[in-house]
């Protein structure tokens, strides 16, 4: 057990409005990498407060992509609200219906057949993959080099091939169901995954090479940005970047949901902290989930064709309260369902990864150069779908 | 073919032909006011002497200018199309296998609107900009293609060239202070101060090549690449530092800030609009050219094939075999540009001072001892 202390300071206001214009300081500036921005990755602002090189001070404002979504779901049935919870976070699509679809079932108090659960693993790890493709591309670019971006997006396209090939579509995909999954796997739906993992393993090592064997990309992430153990912990910041830091828990192995159990995996940790650490985790969690889908799909194999993947289920959930944790490309995610005994939620709240792990942006950033801003804030990967919701 | 204010020691083929041009047009113009009024004094001096030589000379310069533009065009299309093939897609291909594409970027950016901001301090802002491009024609353009494509054949050409080479990043600095930007300042200071601090290492190692050759003379450096060999061999040391210094001087990546402090902190160029902008990028282009054209004749044998070859081979097409090798040098360019990420403003100052620097002095010092040596 860690023993914690308060490091989070309070957030202080730009200095004009804080001591009044006349007075205010002009050795150190605030800059705002603005909502428009070209290499944001979403819709948000980080004020930084530079003195001279050195950011000394952050505040990240977030919002722009509030939706509403929360309030949405309170006024749809429960199967409506699939779609919408594609779009939570529209890279890692298939991580926030799982999600949703295991809170409700819960709810229900049903056990979804083991088919499904194995297909649910299998599309999980592929969304996984591809999500963290899109952060390796941009990582690229916010590096200030683009080959690493289009050999990212050409990786992440076999992915989506796969996801096609499931179910139809490729980014929002609208798959799982509460009770199951929408449709079963094709008969060489195996063979196909088999293919993509293997050719994949050996791209990905190619691109790693060039980053690895090269001190410009080394020295543009190693030993920038530390954050300790204990930081983590209080901050609550968790996914890979936790793990970076030497955090080791994965919901996915310490408190398993959906067969995870069944899959023999390792969960990378790292000690150093600091951006190279939260990069060489991700890259590793590819690996991992390539061992994961394999396992997945053999089993898939071993129930055979005509084994169940779909229960029907009642319309309206009994009243009570559910709640499920699911382990996200980019932390932990959460999703807390009251239930009224009417066919529609009473509420239905969403815990995102992002919004605590933006949060922990300023001490991220304190400390670190202007000019490697882009590079810190890359590592944690940013979509403002599920931040803002 | 040639008269008495001939200004030049050899022959020089571009002379030839803007005379014979001139003396063809000229000449039809002549011969018309001729017909009209016979016998004036207008015709006479059409035709005469001095009249020929100085629009000869004036044709010159606009022929050597419009080769040297069309070859940076084609480096520009080289850098699209192979930037392209290393990142597996294809790169440009409309027109003539995406050449046409360069040709319509550049007529797309005269039809922008040229904006003014209002607050900016108006003659250094434009002064500059002409200033900077101008300096970057200038260095591409003296440049000489072979033996007899050249404007001037200065004894001290290649220090001329390099002293252009480095008016730039005095008139950036300048640029980035008239546009009334505290970011455009910061991004001018730094584009300087990086361009300055890569300037050092190069000099030296010009400075070795002449010790080695003898003379600044560019076509003496060639001649004397040609009886011994090629100076990247003993030279190699300096070839690596000059190469990476030209990347940073002519602002490719990695050492892109001033157009990636635009993510952060904008650049120099962003109160630049319309053609303004479209002629700052020329003239980054510019520069690149005229780094791989100084690269080439400096280690690589500049318009020599190869030093054993016979001369009847050597001067078959000299100016294609010096852009040719200009090309290849740019390639390798665009190659360290697909490759590696940008480096930070403190690492970039870093390297310049602490490890390119010593580097060139040591290179000097291999010259020195080579010559004294009697090798050369």
């Amino acid at each position: 057990m860690m023993v914690v202390e308060n490091t989070i300071d309070t957030f202080d206001s730009p200095p004009e409005e804080r001591i009044g214009k006349d007075k205010y300081e002009t050795d150190a500036m605030w800059i705002y990498m603005g909502p428009q921005h070209p290499f944001s990755h979403g819709l948000w602002t980080l004020k930084v407060r530079v003195d001279g090189e050195i950011v000394t001070d952050a505040e990240p404002v977030i919002g722009y992509l509030h939706r509403g979504w929360e309030k949405e779901a309170e006024n749809r049935e429960y199967p409506k609200i699939i779609p919408m919870a594609d779009r939570l976070c529209y890279s890692a699509s298939m991580t926030y219906t799982h999600l949703y679809c295991m809170t409700v079932e819960k709810a229900l108090g049903i056990e979804v057949p083991e088919k499904a659960e194995y297909i649910r693993i299998v599309a999980d790890e592929i969304c996984r993959i591809q999500s963290h493709l899109m952060w390796l591309a941009a990582v690229g670019t916010d590096l200030g080099n683009l080959t690493i971006f289009l050999w990212g997006m050409r990786e992440r396209e076999y992915w989506l091939d796969l996801n096609v090939r499931l179910c139809g579509q490729r980014m929002t995909t609208n798959y799982p169901r509460i009770g199951g999954v929408r449709n079963d796997t094709t008969d060489i739906f195996d063979r196909d995954v088999m293919r993509c993992t293997e050719r994949f393993e050996k791209a990905l090592w190619d691109i790693i090479d060039m980053i690895d064997s090269s001190s410009v990309y080394v020295s543009r992430m190693k030993g920038i940005s530390r954050l300790t153990r204990e930081q983590c912990a209080n901050l609550g910041v968790t996914g890979p970047a936790m793990r970076g830091c030497g955090v080791d828990f994965d919901l996915r192995r310490d408190d398993p949901y959906g067969k995870y159990e069944n899959i023999d995996f390792e969960v990378p940790v790292l000690t150093e902290g600091d951006t190279y650490a939260r990069y060489m985790v991700r890259i590793e969690e590819m690996f991992q989930s390539c061992e994961i889908i394999r396992q997945a799909i053999r089993k898939i194999n071993a129930l055979g064709k005509n084994a169940p993947y779909r229960l029907k289920v009642p319309s309206k959930v009994p009243a009570g309260k559910a709640f499920c944790k699911l382990e996200d490309p980019r932390g932990e995610s959460l999703m807390y369902l009251i239930s009224d005994g009417t066919d529609k939620p009473f509420r239905l709240k969403v815990r995102a990864p992002l919004f605590t792990n933006i949060s922990a942006s300023r001490p991220m950033v304190k400390g670190v150069r202007v000019a490697d801003v882009p590079a810190v804030m890359a590592m944690i990967d940013v979509c403002m779908g599920e931040t803002d919701r | 073919m040639s008269n008495p204010y001939y200004p030049y020691d050899t022959y020089n083929v571009v002379y030839d032909i803007g005379f014979e041009v001139y003396q063809f047009l000229g000449g039809i113009v002549a011969w018309l006011i001729d017909l009209l009024l016979p016998g004036n004094p207008v015709s006479e001096w059409l035709i005469s002497d001095a009249v020929v030589n100085a629009f000869a000379i004036i044709i010159l310069a606009l022929l050597i200018f419009i080769v040297i533009f069309v070859g940076v065009l084609i480096s520009l299309w080289e850098e699209r199309k192979v930037l392209g093939r290393f990142m597996d897609r294809r790169g440009t291909m409309i027109g003539m296998k995406g050449f046409m594409q360069c040709v319509a970027d550049g007529l797309k950016t005269f039809m922008k609107e040229n904006t003014l901001p209002k607050k900016i301090d108006k003659m250094t802002y434009m002064w500059t900009v002409s200033l900077i491009i101008g300096t970057s024609v200038l260095v591409a353009c003296m440049l000489p293609l072979s033996d007899r494509f050249y404007i001037v054949n200065f004894d001290s050409g290649l220090l001329i060239v390099m002293a252009l080479y480095a008016l730039a990043p005095f008139f950036i600095l300048v640029s980035g202070w008239s546009q009334n930007n505290k970011y455009s300042l910061i991004g001018g200071m730094r584009a300087a101060e990086s361009m300055i601090s890569y300037e050092i290492p190069m000099l030296i190692i010009v400075c070795s090549v002449a010790v080695l050759s003898g003379t600044f003379n560019i076509g003496g450096i060639v001649a004397a690449q040609n009886e011994s060999m090629w100076y990247i061999i003993p030279l190699f040391v300096g070839f690596i530092v000059f190469f990476t210094c030209s990347c940073a001087e002519a602002e490719r990546s990695p050492f892109d800030l001033a157009e990636a402090e635009a993510e952060l902190v904008e650049g120099w160029q962003t109160e630049y609009a319309g053609m303004k902008w479209g002629l700052i990028m020329l003239g980054d282009y510019l520069r690149g050219f005229a780094s791989c054209a100084m690269i080439s004749i400096m280690f690589l044998g500049g318009w020599n094939i190869a030093p054993f070859a016979s001369d009847a081979v050597n001067g078959f097409l000299p100016e294609l075999v010096q852009l040719l090798k200009g090309w290849f040098i740019f390639f390798i360019m665009i190659w360290v540009r697909v490759a590696l990420p940008r480096v930070r403003i403190d690492q970039i100052l870093n390297l310049g001072w602490k490890v390119f620097m010593p580097l060139s002095v040591i290179n000097l010092a291999i010259a020195v001892l080579l010559k004294v040596g009697g090798v050369f």
